[in-house]
This record gives C-alpha cells, sequence and structure tokens, in this order.
C-alpha cells in the first residue's frame, strides 16, 4: 500500500526509490564488498566488533597483560580492594583479580566459539536434510530436535560431567549438544521459504540438479540467518559457561574464570563488591558485542536492505 | 446471495456539504529522510473533496499519492517521514497544527482508511466481530452487547451473507472480497465524513472487483461521504470517480472531471498512460508505451519530472517546473475544474 | 500421492500420436530426436491431454492421513500451435498457474499427459527431460521473487549455460549474456550488478533475457507484467511481441488481466475452478463468447473509456469462486450463474462446439463447456 515508506524506512546505501533506475556509474559491487560497507554503517555492529576485538587481543595476550600469575595466592594479601599493587584488588585467597579477569577472557573465547561451532556443524546438518528433503526426514529429525531442545540444559550439562569429569571440553560438548537444536530448526525454517521461491523454481525450470539448487541457490540463501544467530549467540554460550562454573559443574574452580569468580564473591556480596563488579562487568561487554555483531551481521546480510 | 433487509438509516443531513469541501490539501510537501539523502515524495499538491463527491488519485508507485493519504490521515511513518510543509484542512481547521490527541480523537469517527491488502489489515487473532465492535466500545461506550449487534447490522450493511452467524469468525475464514467488505464496513462503522480508500480493488478478482467497487458507491452516496480513491489503474474509478488527479514524481500533473480527462488529456503523461492501455474492443500491433522509467525521488530530474520520458519535451521543459494551471478552450473560455502541469498544456488539450 | 477419482469424461480426444515409452537407451534416443526435430509454423507443438492436478490435504503431525484433495487442476486439455499466443485467463484459484507449472515439470500431474512434439514429457526422465527443459522456458510473475538476489545478472542470465554446457562454449557465454542483456533492452554492461539495483520492469527483462538464454521453443508465461507499474507493463508486452517474431517463439500467456491478454493472444482458454470453460481465437472468446462465465468476466473488466461502456451490459455476479477441495457438483460455475438449471448440478457439461453451433459457421461454433451456451454481446464496441 505505501509504496514509499517500504523502502525509505531503514533503507540500505544501494536502495533507492522503489523503481528508480539504477545509476550507471556504480561500478561492480562485490557482495561482501556490499556486506562489509553495509555492516559499518550501523554504528553498534562497529561498537560491537571493537569489543570482540578486544576481547580477543585480551585473550591472545593475556600473559602479557596480567600483572601476576592468576594462580598464585598471597595468603597475606586476601581481600584488598582496588589499587595499588592489584590494580582491581585481590580475592579471599590473594589471587590479583586483574589477572583472573584477562585469563578469564581465554576461557570465555574457547567455549563461546568451539560450543557454537560444534552446535553450528551439527545443527547445519540436520536443518538443511529436514528443510530440503521434508516428509519423514523432517519428522524424524525435528523431533529428536525437539528433545534435545526440550531437555534442561543443566541437567544435561551434569549428567555429561559426571561421564566425563570437569574440565573445558565437556562444557563445550554440553553446551553443544544443547544449542544445536535451534540452528537446525532456524536453517530448516529458512530453507523452507526459500525452496518456494521462485528463483529455485527457475533453476529447477532450467533442469538444475540437486546439487546445485542447495549450493547455489537455497543455501547462500537460508545461511544469513544462522551466521547473524551463531554470532549473536557466544555471547549466550559464553553466559551459560559462565552460570555452569558459578554453579560448581563448569571447569575447576582454582582455573581463572568469570563464573568461578563470581562463584568465589557471592559470599561477600555487600561487603566487598568489587569481587562480582569487575567479572560482571567483563561479561556483560563480551556479550553485548556478540549481540550488537549479531545484530549488525543479519541486517547486513539480508539482500533485500530492509 | 442473500440481500440486508434491515432498512439504511436515514443519511445525515450534513452542514458543510454546501459551503465548502470536507477536506483540502493545500501545498503539501512530504519527505522522507534516508541515509542517502532525502526523499522528497510529496511536492506540492493542492486537491480537495466535498461531501458526497469522489476523487480519484491515480498515479503509478512512487508518486507519492499513498504517501499524502497517510499525511492525512496522520499515520505516516515518521520518522523518517514528515510533512515539511503545506497545511491540510478538515472541515475548516489545519488538522496539521492539532496535537497527536486530538488527531487520534478524527480517525474513526471523522475519517477512516480502507487498506489494499485486508488480510494484513485485519487482526487475525480477534474474530470480525470483535473488531467492528471494538470501533463501538472504544469511541462511543457502547456495551459489548450493542458493539455486536452494531456489527451485525454493519456486516449486513455491505451484504456479508450469513452476517449472524459468520460474526464470530476470524479474518482467514473470509475469502478476499468478503474480507474487503469488512474493512469497509469497520471504515464505515462510526460514519465518517471521509473515506480514503487505498488501492481497495487491486488485490481482487474482476469479477469481484466490480462487486466491492458498486458496493463503495452505493454506501459513499447513501451516506454522502467525501471518498478518496486512490489506485494505478485507470479503469477501476471510470465509473465510480467524479474527478481525477493524476500524479506523478510527487505532485499533480492533470486534474479534471473524470470524463473529461479520457476524452481529452491535457498532460503528455496522461495520454501515454491512456494509450499504454490495451483495449479490449481494439487490438492493434504494437502497444503505445511510455519510455523509460518512473523518476528516482533522490534526485528528480530539473524542470518538469516527467521530461525525459515525454515525446514532446523542449528545453524549458528541463529548467522550468511548470505549474498546475487551468486549460482553457480554443476560444479562450477556462474548463471548469481542469488543469494540467505541462508548459504546452494547450497544445496537447487541442492535439 | 494417493490416486484419486479421475475425471476424464470432460474431453475425448487423444490426439493421433505414438506415445513414447521412455524406458530404454533407444527408446531414449527416439524421444531425444523428436524432440529435436522442428516443428512447422502453425502444427500443435504442445498438446495437453486431460491435465488432473490434485493436492492431497492431509491431517496429523507424525502420522499423516490423506482427508481430501484440493483439486487445482481437474482434466484440462488444449493445444498450442508453433508460433501462435495462447492466452489463459481465469481468477485465482482457478488452476492457471497450477497448469503451468505441470507444463514445466515443476509438479507431478496427478494424471493425463502433456505431448510436446508428439512425446509425452510428464514421463520422461535423464537426458530426454533436459533436453525439454531446454526447450521450453518460463517467465514468473513476481521479478522481485524470481531472481536470486545473491547472484549477479550475469551469473544469473549465465545459469542456464552452465546447466547445459553444449549450448554454449565456456569462453562465449559473457559475450552471450551481454547480447541477450541487449536483445531484452538493457545495458550491456549491467552484467555484474545485482537484482535488487534494478527495478521491477527491468528485473522482469533480466527474467525474461534467462528464459531466452538457451533458444527455447516455448516460453510459459505466468502474469508476467501484472506486478509491473501501468506504464513499464506496456513496455514488456511489446518487448515479448518483438521476441516471439524474433526468436520465433511460442507463448503460453497467464494472466488475469483480459485486456493484455486480448492483445498478445491468438488464442485465449477461460479457466474456472481447475476446468477450461471455453476456448477459441480471441475473437471468438471476446466478441462472441457463450460461457457465461465468460460473459460475466468480461462484462466486469473496467475500461478506461467512460463512453465506451455507457450501454454495455455490465453482469456482476455474486458471491465467490467456490473451493477447488470441494467444487460444486456437475458444472461448477452453476453457483454463480444466472441461467442455472438443474440439470447443470447433475450433468458436468462437456466442453465442445455446443450443439446449437455445430452447422453453424459462426464465431459463435467454438469448444464452449456449458449446457445452454448462447451467444451474447458484453462489450460495446
Amino acid at each position: 500500500m505505501s509504496e514509499l515508506t517500504k523502502s525509505t524506512a531503514g533503507a540500505g546505501p544501494a536502495q533507492t526509490a522503489p523503481a528508480a533506475p539504477a545509476e550507471p556509474a556504480i561500478a561492480r559491487v562485490t557482495q561482501w564488498g556490499e556486506i562489509r560497507h553495509r555492516f559499518l554503517a550501523n554504528k553498534l555492529a562497529v561498537i560491537g566488533l571493537v569489543l570482540v576485538a578486544l576481547l580477543f587481543l585480551v585473550a591472545i595476550f593475556a600473559p602479557l597483560l596480567s600483572p601476576h600469575d592468576p594462580y598464585a595466592q598471597d595468603l597475606t594479601n586476601t581481600l584488598q580492594g582496588p589499587g595499588g599493587d592489584h590494580l582491581l584488588g585481590t580475592d579471599a585467597l590473594g589471587r590479583d583479580q586483574l589477572s583472573r579477569i584477562l585469563y578469564g577472557s581465554r576461557i570465555a573465547v574457547v567455549v563461546g566459539l568451539a560450543s557454537i561451532f560444534l552446535a553450528c556443524v551439527i545443527g547445519i546438518a540436520v536443518g538443511a536434510l529436514a528443510g530440503y528433503f521434508g516428509r519423514g526426514t523432517d519428522s524424524v529429525l525435528m523431533r529428536i530436535a525437539d528433545v534435545f531442545f526440550a531437555f534442561p540444559l543443566l541437567i544435561g550439562a551434569i549428567v555429561i560431567i559426571i561421564v566425563m569429569g570437569r574440565g573445558v571440553t565437556p562444557v563445550i560438548i554440553s553446551l553443544a549438544v544443547f544449542s544445536w537444536p535451534t540452528v537446525s530448526r532456524l536453517l530448516r525454517s529458512s530453507i523452507l521459504s526459500v525452496r518456494e521461491a521462485d528463483y529455485v523454481l527457475a533453476a529447477r525450470a532450467l533442469g538444475a540438479n540437486t546439487r546445485r539448487i542447495i549450493l547455489r541457490h537455497i543455501l547462500p540463501n537460508s545461511i544469513a540467518a544462522v551466521m547473524a544467530y551463531a554470532a549473536f549467540n557466544v555471547g549466550g554460550a559464553i553466559v551459560a559457561e559462565a552460570s555452569l562454573s558459578f554453579l560448581g559443574v563448569g571447569v575447576s574452580p582454582e582455573v581463572p574464570e568469570w563464573g568461578n569468580m563470581l562463584a568465589a564473591a557471592k559470599d561477600f556480596m555487600g561487603v566487598k563488591d568489587y569481587l562480582w563488579t569487575y567479572p560482571s562487568i567483563a561479561i556483560v561487554l563480551t556479550v553485548l558485542g556478540f549481540v550488537f555483531v549479531g545484530d549488525g551481521l543479519r541486517d547486513a546480510l539480508d539482500p533485500k536492505l530492509r | 446471495m442473500t440481500t440486508s433487509s434491515i432498512t439504511a438509516e436515514v443519511p445525515r443531513q450534513r452542514g458543510e456539504g454546501a459551503e465548502g469541501p470536507v477536506l483540502e490539501v493545500r501545498d503539501l510537501h512530504v519527505e522522507f529522510k534516508t541515509r542517502e539523502g532525502v526523499v522528497k515524495a510529496v511536492n506540492g499538491v493542492n486537491y480537495s473533496v466535498s461531501s458526497g463527491e469522489t476523487l480519484a488519485v491515480l498515479g503509478e508507485s512512487g508518486s507519492g499519492k499513498s504517501v499524502t493519504a497517510q499525511a492525512i490521515m496522520g499515520i505516516l511513518d515518521s520518522p523518517p517521514g514528515r510533512v515539511s510543509k503545506g497545511e491540510i484542512l478538515f472541515q475548516g481547521r489545519d488538522i496539521l497544527q492539532l496535537p497527536e490527541s486530538e488527531r487520534r480523537k478524527l480517525r474513526g469517527p471523522k475519517m477512516a482508511m480502507i487498506f489494499q491488502d485486508a488480510l494484513s489489515a485485519l487482526n487475525p487473532v480477534f474474530s470480525v466481530g470483535n473488531q467492528l465492535g471494538e470501533m463501538f466500545r472504544v469511541h462511543q461506550g457502547m456495551s459489548k452487547k450493542d458493539a455486536k449487534a452494531k456489527s451485525i447490522e454493519l456486516m449486513e450493511r455491505v451484504k456479508i451473507p450469513a452476517a449472524r452467524s459468520r460474526v464470530n469468525d476470524y479474518p482467514h475464514q473470509f475469502s478476499g472480497g468478503m474480507r474487503q467488505r469488512i474493512m469497509i464496513a469497520m471504515a464505515l462503522a462510526l460514519e465518517p465524513d471521509l473515506i480514503i480508500a487505498d488501492e481497495p480493488t487491486t488485490a481482487l478478482d474482476v469479477t469481484v472487483q466490480a462487486q466491492v467497487m458498486d458496493l463503495l458507491a452505493d454506501l459513499q452516496r447513501e451516506y454522502n461521504m467525501g471518498l478518496i480513491l486512490i489506485t494505478h489503474d485507470l479503469g477501476v474509478v471510470a465509473d465510480v470517480a467524479d474527478k481525477i488527479a493524476v500524479m506523478y514524481a510527487g505532485r499533480i500533473v492533470e486534474q479534471a472531471p473524470i470524463h473529461e480527462l479520457y476524452k481529452r488529456p491535457a498532460h503528455p503523461y496522461t495520454r501515454g498512460l491512456l494509450d499504454s492501455i490495451p483495449r479490449l474492443d481494439q487490438k492493434g500491433q504494437e502497444l503505445y508505451a511510455i519510455k523509460g522509467l518512473p523518476p528516482n525521488l533522490l534526485k528528480t530530474p530539473s524542470g518538469c519530472a516527467f521530461n525525459p520520458r515525454c515525446p514532446k519535451a523542449q528545453d524549458i521543459c528541463r529548467t522550468e517546473v511548470p505549474a498546475l494551471l487551468p486549460v482553457t478552450e480554443r476560444d479562450g473560455t477556462e474548463l471548469a475544474g481542469r488543469g494540467s502541469a505541462c508548459h504546452f498544456r494547450e497544445e496537447q488539450l487541442h492535439g | 500421492m494417493a490416486e484419486l477419482d479421475k475425471k476424464d469424461d470432460a474431453v475425448d480426444a487423444t490426439p493421433g500420436i505414438s506415445e513414447v515409452e521412455v524406458v530404454d537407451a533407444a527408446s531414449e534416443t527416439a524421444a531425444l530426436a523428436a524432440i529435436e526435430a522442428p516443428v512447422d509454423r502453425g502444427e500443435p507443438i504442445l498438446q495437453v491431454r486431460n491435465l488432473v492436478k490434485h493436492f492431497p490435504l492431509t491431517q496429523g503431525i507424525l502420522f499423516k492421513k490423506q482427508i481430501g484433495a484440493v483439486r487445482a487442476v481437474d482434466g484440462v486439455s488444449f493445444d498450442l500451435h508453433q508460433g501462435e499466443t495462447l492466452g489463459i485467463v481465469g481468477e485465482s484459484g482457478c488452476g492457471k498457474s497450477t497448469v503451468a507449472k505441470l507444463l514445466m515439470l515443476l509438479e507431478t500431474a496427478t494424471s493425463g499427459e502433456v505431448f510436446y512434439k508428439g512425446t509425452d514429457i510428464t514421463k520422461l526422465s535423464g537426458k530426454a527431460l533436459k533436453a525439454v527443459r531446454r526447450n521450453i522456458q518460463m517467465v514468473f510473475q513476481d521479478p522481485y521473487t524470481s531472481l536470486n538476489p545473491r547472484m549477479t545478472v550475469g551469473d544469473i542470465i549465465g545459469e542456464p549455460y552452465e546447466i547445459h554446457p553444449e549450448v554454449a562454449p565456456k569462453g562465449d557465454r559473457r559475450r552471450k549474456v551481454q547480447e541477450l542483456l541487449d536483445v531484452v533492452g538493457l545495458n550491456p554492461e549491467y552484467i555484474n550488478r545485482y537484482p535488487h539495483q534494478f527495478s521491477g520492469g527491468q528485473r522482469q527483462r533480466i527474467g525474461i533475457a534467462r528464459g531466452l538464454a538457451l533458444n527455447p521453443e516455448i516460453i510459459i508465461c505466468d502474469e508476467p507484467v501484472s506486478a509491473l507499474d501501468v506504464s513499464v507493463q506496456a513496455q514488456v508486452i511489446n518487448l515479448m511481441a518483438k521476441l516471439q517474431d524474433e526468436f520465433n517463439l511460442s507463448y503460453i500467456f497467464i494472466a488475469h488481466d483480459l485486456s493484455i491478454v486480448r492483445h498478445i493472444s491468438d488464442r485465449v482458454g477461460v479457466m474456472y475452478l481447475g476446468k477450461m470453460a471455453e476456448i477459441g481465437t480471441d475473437t471468438q472468446i471476446y466478441d462472441h463468447p457463450t460461457h457465461p462465465y465468460t460473459q460475466a468476466l468480461l462484462s466486469a473488466v473496467p475500461v478506461p473509456d467512460p463512453e465506451a461502456r455507457e450501454g454495455r451490459e455490465r453482469i456482476i455476479l455474486t458471491g465467490d469462486v467456490p473451493s477447488p477441495a470441494n467444487p460444486p457438483s456437475g458444472c461448477r460455475f452453476r453457483t454463480r450463474c444466472w441461467k442455472a438449471e438443474d440439470k447443470c448440478a447433475t450433468e458436468e457439461p462437456l466442453l465442445a462446439i455446443p450443439q446449437r453451433f455445430k452447422s453453424v459457421d459462426s464465431p459463435a461454433a467454438h469448444e464452449s463447456a456449458c449446457h445452454f451456451a448462447e451467444e451474447k454481446a458484453v462489450l460495446a464496441v
């Protein structure tokens, strides 16, 4: 009905009024060039990117940045407030808070990326099969996904950790095992709508085989949602990982990890608040970073430039 | 189809009919801010509608016909859109000056809108009767029971068969034509003085189109409302409109009583549109086609916006924006109600 | 897909051609040879016989059971002659788009045959099927969804060559694509742009260029201009007419806009609820319609000339098209027809030249599926 508002509301760079001719001056725009351009035009996405980049740098250079050994206990210097030698204070065992937060980023990055990567591998495979073949395959795969989706993460994680023991790997596996269903559902529904698109029909009418249809037409147009979700949910995985550690089913308590730090700080709430505020800030900034990047990606990957 | 047995209310006598138009749009400008610049969607539109009169606003996508309507209704997407200049006089007062709360009170009882896509304009989770009745409950404080009775009456008024048994059905249970009737019923509910119908029959089949158009015309006569009919289809409005305004690139390029326009267009764009429609009763070899594409509103061509596509364009067309001026008969007598924004309007008119 | 009761009583004729069953290599070569053989102008190139498509309606999530069927296409027969345009008109839900998909083999027919140069293409597979696909192409309705948004125009128009590499050697393709862009009136330099950089009319031209790439013999156009602006529609229609002459194409032109269909078609078929109601030359259908549905449809066409419409009778049908899942017995149009009698509810009218016109040499003597077919002038001349 409104021919104008549709296109002007939040229009992207290459978009002009609906029926406007494309300007001959536009040179070859590569797909990635355009996506990058749109991503960088989004202020929040850039902020997110900076936050994520900072996190990665901190994780890589944690040994260089940390003023102290994050494991070193100093029982003469416990529960020191921020300032002096210990910029963010020390905990109940006299360990340097700043160093532990810096080292904690390593676990966050590894667990966040690895669990989402794994979840995507499983999820994309299952989702693509279910979405493309439909019918029986779809029903069976999706009911399996439903079971994993419905299973409470914490209980599942505890079971896995009882079997595998504590550590980073069991945490990654338990997070992946319970988050792939979202990926496959997302991809499946996206494929279901793309599968019926006229350009897929057009390719079939030309005689294209299944492989070409999936690889050239369906996946490139349906994967965007998954990519954006993945970026978005690295943050979620980091929170989940911290929660597991906080509850004592994640990595072992001596490891410098944000959830562990919060768990150790909970006895001092209201008394030594610096113990929980700084790790919390680290978590919040990390999650926000990934959320902004995910949102930015979603908008930038949409070729319709909504 | 069962016809309604309920007799129509005596149409209210509207005093303002003789004194002036229900709606008068004066020099309206609407802009949209986008990343690439300001899109000038409406650039100085003037038109008016009186009670019992039907104005057809014709234009292609991007001509600004719907944006003008949204500005009148006060449902412009803003930001990014805003009215940058002009007045909208509704029953004599400039509604652009009113606070939002006042304008909201106008929508429904005083002016209403019918959309192209009834399925998306109706809320899928409420029954049709509920949505119709809401108008009475909210604006007139009617009780649930009375509102429902009113809803049934309205559905009968728009000739929905078995209204009593269908009042509790949901929008998706109705066919396209029936949904559009419900939209019309909703617009009519509070007997507004002005109805704006934005492509009301575009989504419908030909045989249903005719039914809905006839219904709309009948109801308009019965209620003596002003009706603005927005369309891109020259054929649809021919029967029902009194006068027509043709829009191009945010401006009115031609204005005329409906029959006059078809007989003797005074703007090359209108001429082109009329010629490019294949007629059932004449089968030619090649269709006349307006060359080129509708303009990019980010950079409307200088001078007359139509000049790059116009077969008659001269130098003056590229430099000077033609104003909408009255057209005259060969002997100089002015043609009532006619205007054209073309430097060569007389030549166009008299061939 | 469940076999449902087939209605094959509507049309009797089976074309006098040998059915080619493609099972072994030998018959595949035979089929291929038949497909590549040229057809003379005016000879039938596509013959559709008793085409039926029922979409099963199912219930249940895990264990689906069929509770009925939507009879989208229910016994449709017609011929397409080489070099002509056959228009198919009807309201939404009449099955015209399903016919297009069946002819393109994008849907599997429930029953019925589609003979392309004498070969039933609904039973083909492998090489022969690919050869048929090369020769029958389609132009879609919505230029905004029919082009893959992640491919450049060059990739879109060039994809047919990747699928059928024998048509153009690799080195030639880019030049061919640019030629095609030129043919459809677009700047060949646009080859590296993405679809969203074009307007609706331009995108439809891209879709047409893709359809032309393999040098097909038949193009099936499903509402090719209904999504375009009025001033652009005429451009695209003219382009299609020009291409038909230039490339010796046969068109099936599906649309709901009767004026456009008449303009471009040599013959016109009118569909209603999965069946062909009336078929004939454009003059026969538009000036001498004998089926009440055609008459109503024509009289409802908005004519943009108020004077031409004074004096003409308007037939305003009541109600909507019934659901194709539960079509009326007998004649499907009887629920909206002003002529309906008891016979219409019990006996299905066949698509044939009505008895009363059979011996008359009049334009009214064309196939019409009505028990009470009679002429009625609905267009003011």
